[in-house]
């Protein structure tokens, strides 16, 4: 604050802009990819060949969606709340991409390197769900009601077990910054010195509920096409409908940027000797973001959907108490053997 | 200025303007949004204030889980407020007088806090973050109100179960566990059947 | 704390510039978009239906007690996060008052379980 105050303060002021501006704008084309990749993995199991039109390829499709999203004709039905029904894609679109402000690319390299970082992450995923509210209560009609209700209820299931298992991993790593738990992660085992391993069903549990956090199949309730058309989007068009679209992507991405965070070492390489260790740490987060993201996309391609009581009964009365028994399980293993030792 | 200065006239206007917003809204969803904003700005003040962790944990708890459940009631239970703002006036004069007692109170409370009767609040150690000052001190010296606020949140679970729960009659389950102990043996008759009998 | 605040400028930036972002797109087709408005584009969605009645209605009360259940496990989270993270400071007796805190609210879960509070139907 001191350099901020003075006469100095327009510099760095514009290095912070910058920074952001470069991030958003590169993260906004890793999304636009990452949404051709899905459809792409999708189309492959499916044996079909996937958007291959646009561009060679196929590799310029979600830019021509992009033109046309905006050159559509953006419609308000007559009995919606209008203010709310603007206002809620909006919230889904720029609280997914805020989230990313505190995510570390590198050592160090975070646009804000705060200290709550964990907690920042689970406030804005906490926060998600009022999109899907308002998005439903604005638009005044029933399909989008029905699935606002349900996608609420079912952010709200997975986000305790997601809660508890952060708390595992912080038992661990003794820091809420996402910089110093990856770096807690750093020892000569590499790879197998990761939290994956030594917490392997903490990290099921959280790669599952981040899917439905998310709202990606097979938890797709709310937009069970079948039953409820599409969600609580039923009455969006054009660019509203979009920044929801990118909302959810940007929230996949994130998600999976804390998986690798987490329990995948960040930006560490997977093995702690040269040939490894010269490749950038942005390379290797990135890699294991893609890896990831091509977990969601496969179990998107070959897992059937869920009823809701089964959705249900799978946050409540399997990950509430496994993620529960192995916060105390964690705890006690670190009391015994010593706290500073690895787990 | 100062930057901390501007943020703080900045969030504490939007905290009263919205806090006065939520009383002069009509729509009494558009009143549980401007509490969000309240909530949210506050948690800006806390952040302010050096206290990170309370900041995150105010958006956490009450943007995040109590504001759902208010906007739940509020946009979902179909209370017709019209009919609620009938009797606006037969209650004025009692609201007046709590409105007057809880502000006489208020200004009270403050001119006799004016010098702090605390002092100066602990300067914070440094190297180490508010959370980890919080758990020193919270698990051990104030263990017993630790444990208080356990047995309250259990018994907000068994108040909004015995207030809330109500069974539907004939409702037929998914059995998990019966599915997955089927086996071969139990579900499946093999039988030789011999030509043109039947079974 | 002048270092802490200098920690939190950039991500109010960084917000800022998000919703900025948002904001753009999201005012970009009222700009540009061709339009041809219709009054049947202005009904709400019903299959093709017109809308039998209005669409806020009451729901099941289970919702309620999902969201309840969710603000005390979330409350309980809240709690632990200061204990992970001074775990290796406060000692064994820190480690049993949260041990202690999770009994106490076992109690309360192995209740809403036999209750049949998380069965849904």
């Amino acid at each position: 604050m001191d350099s901020l105050a003075g006469n100095g303060w327009v510099w760095p002021l514009l290095i912070i802009i910058g920074k952001s501006l470069l991030i958003l704008v590169a993260g906004l084309i890793f999304v636009a990819y990452v949404l051709y990749a899905d459809r792409k993995v999708w189309a492959a199991v499916q044996l079909r060949r996937g958007p291959n039109v646009v561009g060679p390829w196929g590799l310029l499709q979600s830019f021509a969606d992009l033109m046309k999203f905006v050159f559509k004709e953006p419609v308000i039905p007559a009995g919606a709340n209008k203010g709310v029904f603007l206002l809620a894609p909006l919230i889904s679109g720029g609280l997914a991409l805020s989230s990313w402000a505190v995510i570390p690319l590198n050592d160090g390299w975070a646009v804000a390197n705060i200290n709550v970082g964990v907690l920042f992450i689970f406030a804005i995923s906490s926060l998600m769900v009022y999109g899907a509210i308002m998005a439903g209560w604005a638009s005044n009609s029933k399909y989008p009601l029905l699935a606002a209700l349900r996608s609420a209820a079912q952010m709200v299931s997975y986000e305790v077990s997601i809660g508890f298992v952060f708390i595992t991993v912080l038992l661990c790593a003794g820091s809420l910054n996402l910089n110093d738990i990856v770096s807690a992660q750093d020892s000569a085992w590499g790879l197998f010195g990761w939290y994956w391993l030594p917490l392997l069903p903490m990290f099921v549990v959280f790669f599952v509920s981040a899917l439905a956090e998310t709202n990606r199949p097979p938890f797709d309730l709310l937009e069970a096409e079948s039953e409820l058309v599409a969600g609580y989007m039923v009455e969006y068009s054009s660019a509203p409908y979009m920044l929801f679209m990118l909302g959810e992507y940007v929230a996949i991405i994130t998600m999976c940027a804390m998986t690798t965070v987490l329990f995948l070492g960040g930006w560490l390489p997977p093995f702690p000797v040269p040939p490894f260790t010269w490749i950038s740490g942005l390379i290797w987060f990135v890699l294991k973001i893609c890896l990831v993201f091509f977990m969601f996309a496969m179990v998107k391609a070959f897992v059937p959907r869920y009823r809701y009581d089964q959705l249900m009964r799978l946050g409540w009365k399997v990950f509430l108490p496994v993620s529960l028994a192995s916060v105390v399980v964690v705890a006690g293993v670190l009391e015994i053997f010593g706290a500073g030792a690895h787990p | 200025m100062d930057v901390a200065a501007v943020f703080f006239y900045l969030f504490s206007a939007v905290t009263v303007a919205s806090g006065f917003m939520v009383i002069a809204a009509r729509n009494p969803v558009h009143s549980v949004l401007f509490l969000i904003l309240a909530f949210v700005n506050s948690a800006g003040l806390f952040l302010l204030l050096g206290a990170e962790f309370l900041a995150m944990i105010l958006v956490i708890v009450y943007v995040g889980a109590v504001a759902v459940l208010f906007l739940f009631v509020v946009m979902m239970l179909d209370v017709d407020f019209a009919e609620l703002k009938q009797g606006f006036l037969q209650y004025l004069p009692l609201g007046v007088i709590i409105g007057a007692i809880v502000l006489v109170e208020l200004v009270a409370g403050a001119l006799t806090l004016v010098p702090s009767p605390l002092g100066k609040p602990a300067a914070p150690t440094p190297g180490v973050s508010n959370t980890q000052a919080l758990g020193r001190v919270l698990y051990t010296q104030y263990l017993y109100f630790f444990e208080v606020a356990g047995l309250v949140l259990l018994v907000a679970m068994i108040g909004a179960i015995v207030l809330t729960l109500r069974h539907k009659r004939g409702v037929r389950r998914q059995s998990v566990a019966a599915q997955v102990a089927r086996t071969k043996a139990t579900s499946v008759e093999v039988r030789k059947v011999p030509s043109r009998t039947g079974v | 704390m002048p270092s802490l605040l200098s920690d939190y400028l950039p991500l109010v930036i960084f917000m800022a510039i998000a919703f900025a972002i948002g904001l753009a797109l999201l005012i970009a087709p009222f700009i540009v978009a061709y339009k041809s408005p219709d009054p049947e584009k202005l009904s709400a969605y019903e299959c093709g239906f017109n809308a039998f009645d209005d669409a806020r209605m009451r729901f099941d009360v289970r919702y309620y007690l999902v969201s309840l259940l969710f603000i005390i496990f979330d409350l309980e989270v809240a709690f632990l996060f200061p204990w992970a993270v001074a775990f290796k400071e406060v000692g064994p007796l820190g480690f049993w008052s949260v041990i202690v805190f999770l009994g106490v609210l076992t109690v309360g879960f192995i209740y809403e379980w036999k209750k049949g509070a998380l069965e849904w139907d």
